[in-house]
């Protein structure tokens, strides 16, 4: 990590929990949260805009599930040689249909989330893919949905070698 | 549910995030030309919905201390999955569970459980107590940890009107060789 970046303090960590609550649809949003914490609105919004600059926030605002709207997020996986392994990526992610991808310990070592506004566009995407590629492409499509949401315990800072996530 | 006009470019102008203004839905009612009331209004209806998860923050977990992420996947009796599924989507560190298809010969695992933990350790030892709900009903198991993030985007729908409403080009947020672990999937 070459870049020095900056501490995320126990503030922080109390708005960064705050906020998986949700932000009140009010007029004035922050302040309503500064509130809460006891926080001035001005601090709040500088808290999270150095956030999102440092990268400890990758995003803030609404989060859509656009499947309620008849979109689809298809899971895909594929085994790449080691030695092509980076060329594939290069193509897979110059597709903006793929949101994200990661390189994985395992013989199918990339996986990725394909999302369109329709089961038939996903499935035109992955198709090419596997024709710019030459390897085939397996379709994990979520069948049904548990759990979708990490709360991280963040209200404090963790003892060293805490035992487990309670969150 | 389908999406009409305002709503896509509601979707649209809020995507990327919300302006970090003391009045952000005012920022974004000027941009749209409606009133902070019909902005309001919407993604409230749109919480409702569900096609808004909610308005908040997400977190690099890997900034966050959160630097261990693996995928774990189990092979479950189909009669059992879906209770299981609920089960082990309840588990402290799981933030993703789902069942999916197998691909038999080479895949046989039927349900999904993403594990964060501050270490490798930790995640193995919440892996350890999915195994333990799961018990006599889970055949096999694996966790796939991630090696890098190669891309990560949120949703990007496309402005209202010309073509696909769907994902418009959007550079990674991190470089190819970033080691991180993933958010919402």
């Amino acid at each position: 990590m070459p870049e020095v970046r900056t501490a995320v303090d126990s503030v922080d960590r109390r708005l960064i929990a705050r906020l998986h609550g949700g932000l009140p649809l009010v007029d004035q949003p922050f302040a309503a949260v500064g509130a809460e914490l006891g926080l001035p609105e001005q601090q709040v919004i500088e808290r999270l805009q150095r956030l999102l600059d440092d990268g400890v926030l990758t995003r803030f605002g609404p989060l859509f599930q656009i499947e309620r709207a008849g979109g689809q997020f298809v899971l895909a996986a594929m085994a790449v040689p080691a030695e092509r392994f980076d060329a594939v990526a290069a193509a897979v992610n110059a597709r903006a249909e793929v949101a994200h991808n990661y390189r994985r310990e395992h013989a199918l070592n990339m996986w990725f989330v394909v999302a369109e506004a329709t089961p038939e566009a996903v499935e035109a995407t992955i198709v090419d893919i596997e024709a710019a590629t030459g390897l085939e492409v397996l379709r994990f499509p979520k069948e049904r949905e548990f759990f979708v949401e990490l709360r991280l315990p963040l209200d404090a800072d963790p003892p060293p070698g805490a035992q487990r996530v309670t969150g | 549910m389908s999406l009409d006009d305002f709503d896509r470019r509601l979707i649209a102008a809020t995507q990327a995030g919300l302006p970090l203004v003391a009045r952000p839905y005012d920022a974004v009612a000027d941009a749209l030309g409606c009133s902070a009331q019909q902005v309001r209004e919407r993604l409230a209806g749109m919480l409702a919905q569900g096609l808004v998860r909610r308005i908040g923050a997400v977190p690099n977990h890997y900034r966050l201390g959160f630097t261990a992420n693996g995928m774990t996947v189990w092979d479950v009796d189909d009669e059992q999955v879906d209770a299981l599924g609920a089960a082990v989507g309840a588990l402290p560190g799981v933030s993703h569970c789902y069942r999916r298809p197998r691909h038999l010969p080479l895949w046989r695992y039927n349900l999904f459980a993403m594990l964060h933990g501050r270490s490798r350790a930790e995640v193995e030892q919440q892996r350890e107590q999915l195994r333990q709900l799961l018990g006599v009903h889970c055949r096999a198991d694996d966790i796939l940890y991630s090696s890098a993030i190669l891309k990560k985007t949120g949703l990007r729908l496309a402005a209202a009107g010309a073509g696909s409403p769907f994902p418009s080009p959007r550079r990674a947020s991190t470089g190819p060789r970033a080691r991180h672990s993933p958010t919402e999937a």
